[in-house]
């Protein structure tokens, strides 16, 4: 029940992360959204398996105090307050938005979960996350933008992840924990390094490269 | 033996990043490659030995067929590239290359674990660290132009990366849903595979193809491929070409062949081949007047990638030659690679207008730059003809006709697209306002290259016997016999 309400909350926070403006929002919104699915495990009555409450902490740290911290890191040293004019606008990307989870929902639909698992709305809540991570990855300029919408597309698949965590949790807990540290540390490293060459961390720098 | 592969390249890349002499750096190097090389070569003779038996189902790290296959092939390339790459690095004095070497080693310890993993987890870590270590590499020239492409390479690959965990979670459902439990290893997931649920496993193998499809740089996966082999030196060009893209394609032949077991080709064969000959026609629009050479060997690069899943798609015997391909692309590539990286040095230009008449400039270069796209293209005798030539042949002999004419023209069309760039790269009169350089063809910059095109050469005229036995064994694995 708790669990069914932290999903629509993930699902909610989807559609602000989309239409929100203002960097230092997008990167509030998608903090809040970590540690919201770092508590999931525990309020799906998990939490008497040990290495659920290891992933479910690791899980917290990393998304609600490691990645903040790198991005205001980021953000002191470049004065971007905006994003200013993305490749596809804020509404349209709402209608998007929402486009993509109703057709999550389809696809869930033809995605049979095994009789008995008790949180259907996982499937569908995991897919439009993962769209959603998606529209910002193409449709925002900045690197640190872009570096939320992966962080996005990653809680997507850590919710799908749940739904396995319990009978396969080596293979789920790796998986996430590396994807998460990849998309952090490294890609952290990078803007670090766009910024000393550009003094900006603005992607369309990046756009000398073609054909 | 199987950890000896993996750590021996990992810990002498720790030594080479620890090491304060660039001299015990540099030839760390060839050292570490030549006995990888060995010790592979003894663990496949007594795998051959015992007649490829398969694996027990419990074993998370070995090396059957397969993955011996594709590892050894990467050794190969390696040792080329390994013995390339200290002159190299000399020629670019001002540049540090701790960091160069140390991830170059790293990529070889990873490749390793890749090769031998045993269970889809394992190997997709492995691919995402490669990810990782091939990074910096991108990085080596650190101007502005390095940098959007390894923001590129690490943006795009992430993703597709992420889809891959996406998709194998996907399989691990599907064995959940059919009652079977962790450790889900390869072979017990073939034997198996009556359990598993078909709906998630479709989905899974959709995921883990354009996963590691972006890896491999199938089109329209492959926007990054271009502008990371532009920008990085060609040593690192040629090790992406032939290294990253034959581990991902080993991933994604992993899966296949679970798909395969469960009987369900029909479906995956489609995609395999939709894919393939987007790759193809997609590299082919983007050869036409290329005026960069080193651009033009990554769209290359996608169409050769385009052949290898075209290859599994059409299935049969075409599914040998295209693990057979996976050889022969490599090892003309590397010569292409650091024939071209040579080119640039000498030109410190990659343009068309610029570069011209490197035959007369570079004279060794020049020619192999040549001899590798005649051999690239599908020109009697080197191997990459051998294996388009029978994956055509097999298109024809197992009722897809309209696939092998596609097949045909479009290799025709890329050959004459190719052909104008290099004609005019490797003849054409010098440019009078080119820019002077000191550097000369030399035996260190140029041997390397002839052993990898000769290798390509002895490979297109004689496939040793127990090569070819392996070859056999692994193509039955690929098409779900373990």
């Amino acid at each position: 029940m708790l669990a069914d309400f932290l999903i629509a909350l993930i699902m909610l926070t989807n559609f602000t992360l989309v239409a929100s403006s203002r960097i230092n929002k997008t990167i509030q919104v998608a903090v809040t959204q970590g540690v919201i699915l770092g508590l999931l495990p525990l309020a799906m009555g998990l939490w008497r398996l040990p290495h659920i409450i290891f992933i479910a902490v690791a899980a917290v740290t990393v998304k609600g105090w490691l990645i903040p911290y790198l991005f205001r890191r980021a953000m002191r040293k470049v004065n971007i307050k905006r994003e200013v004019e993305p490749t596809i606008g804020y509404s349209i990307s709402l209608i998007l938005c929402a486009l993509g989870t109703g057709l999550s929902m389809v696809l869930a639909h033809n995605l049979p979960l095994k009789a008995g698992t008790p949180n259907v709305i996982f499937l569908p809540a995991a897919l439009s996350t993962l769209f959603t991570g998606f529209l910002l990855l193409v449709s925002r300029g900045k690197a640190i933008t872009q570096v939320v919408g992966y962080l996005v597309l990653e809680n997507g698949i850590y919710i799908f992840g749940l739904l396995l965590v319990e009978e396969m949790p080596l293979l789920v807990e790796t998986g996430i924990l590396l994807d998460l540290f990849v998309g952090i540390f490294v890609m952290g490293i990078v803007i670090n390094h766009i910024r000393v060459a550009f003094d900006s961390m603005d992607t369309r720098h990046l756009a000398e490269l073609k054909d | 033996m199987a950890w000896f592969l993996i750590f021996l390249p990992l810990t002498l890349a720790a030594l080479a990043y620890w090491t304060r002499s660039p001299q015990l750096r540099l030839r760390l190097l060839p050292l570490t490659a030549v006995m990888h090389l060995l010790g592979l070569l003894v663990t496949l003779l007594l795998a051959a030995l015992r007649g490829w038996e398969t694996l027990p189902r419990g074993v998370w790290l070995g090396l059957d067929a397969l993955g011996g296959w594709v590892l050894l092939v990467i050794s190969v390339l390696f040792c080329i590239c390994a013995f390339y790459a200290p002159a190299y690095l000399k020629l670019r004095p001002e540049r540090d290359h701790r960091i160069f070497v140390a991830c170059f080693l790293v990529f070889l310890g990873l490749a390793s674990l890749l090769a031998q993993a045993r269970h889809p987890g394992l190997v997709w870590v492995a691919m995402e660290t490669t990810t990782l270590t091939t990074a910096p590499l991108i990085y080596f020239n650190h101007n502005r132009h390095s940098l959007e492409a390894t923001w590129k390479y690490l943006i795009i690959g992430s993703v597709g990366i992420a889809l891959a965990l996406l998709g194998t979670l996907f399989i691990a459902y599907s064995a959940h849903m059919g009652g079977l439990s962790e450790p889900l290893q390869y072979v017990r997931l073939m034997q198996e595979s009556h359990l598993l649920s078909r709906p998630w496993l479709r989905a899974g193998f959709v995921l883990s193809l354009v996963g590691y499809g972006t890896k491999m740089g199938l089109a329209p996966l492959h926007t990054w491929k271009p502008d990371a082999y532009g920008e990085t030196p060609g040593v690192v060009g040629a090790l992406l070409a032939g290294g990253v893209t034959s581990c991902a394609f080993l991933a994604l032949l992993r899966i296949y062949a679970v798909v395969a077991a469960a009987g369900e080709t029909q479906f995956a064969r489609e995609l395999l081949i939709g894919f393939g000959v987007l790759s193809m026609a997609w590299a082919m629009v983007f050869m036409v007047r290329q005026v960069d050479f080193k651009r033009m060997l990554a769209y290359s690069s996608v169409e050769h990638m385009g052949i290898l899943v075209l290859g599994i798609g059409i299935g049969g015997v075409a599914t040998r030659f295209a693990l057979y391909h996976l050889a022969a692309n490599a090892l003309v590539k590397g010569v292409l690679f650091l024939s071209a990286g040579n080119i640039n040095r000498s030109y410190a230009s990659r343009q068309l207008p610029f570069v011209t008449g490197a035959i007369r400039r570079t004279p060794v270069s020049g020619w192999l730059f040549l001899l590798g796209f005649l051999a690239i293209t599908g020109t009697p005798p080197f191997a990459p003809f051998i294996s388009e030539f029978n994956i055509a042949a097999a298109a024809f002999s197992q009722g897809f006709v309209w696939l092998g004419v596609v097949f045909l023209v479009l290799m025709g069309c890329i050959f004459l697209a190719m052909s104008d760039t290099v004609v005019q790269v490797v003849f054409g009169t010098p440019n009078p306002h080119r820019v002077r350089t000191p550097y000369k063809d030399t035996a260190a910059t140029t041997a390397p290259l002839l052993v990898a095109l000769g290798l390509a050469l002895i490979l297109g005229l004689w496939l040793p016997r127990p090569l070819e036995v392996m070859l056999r064994s692994a193509s039955t694995w690929v098409e779900g016999k373990p």
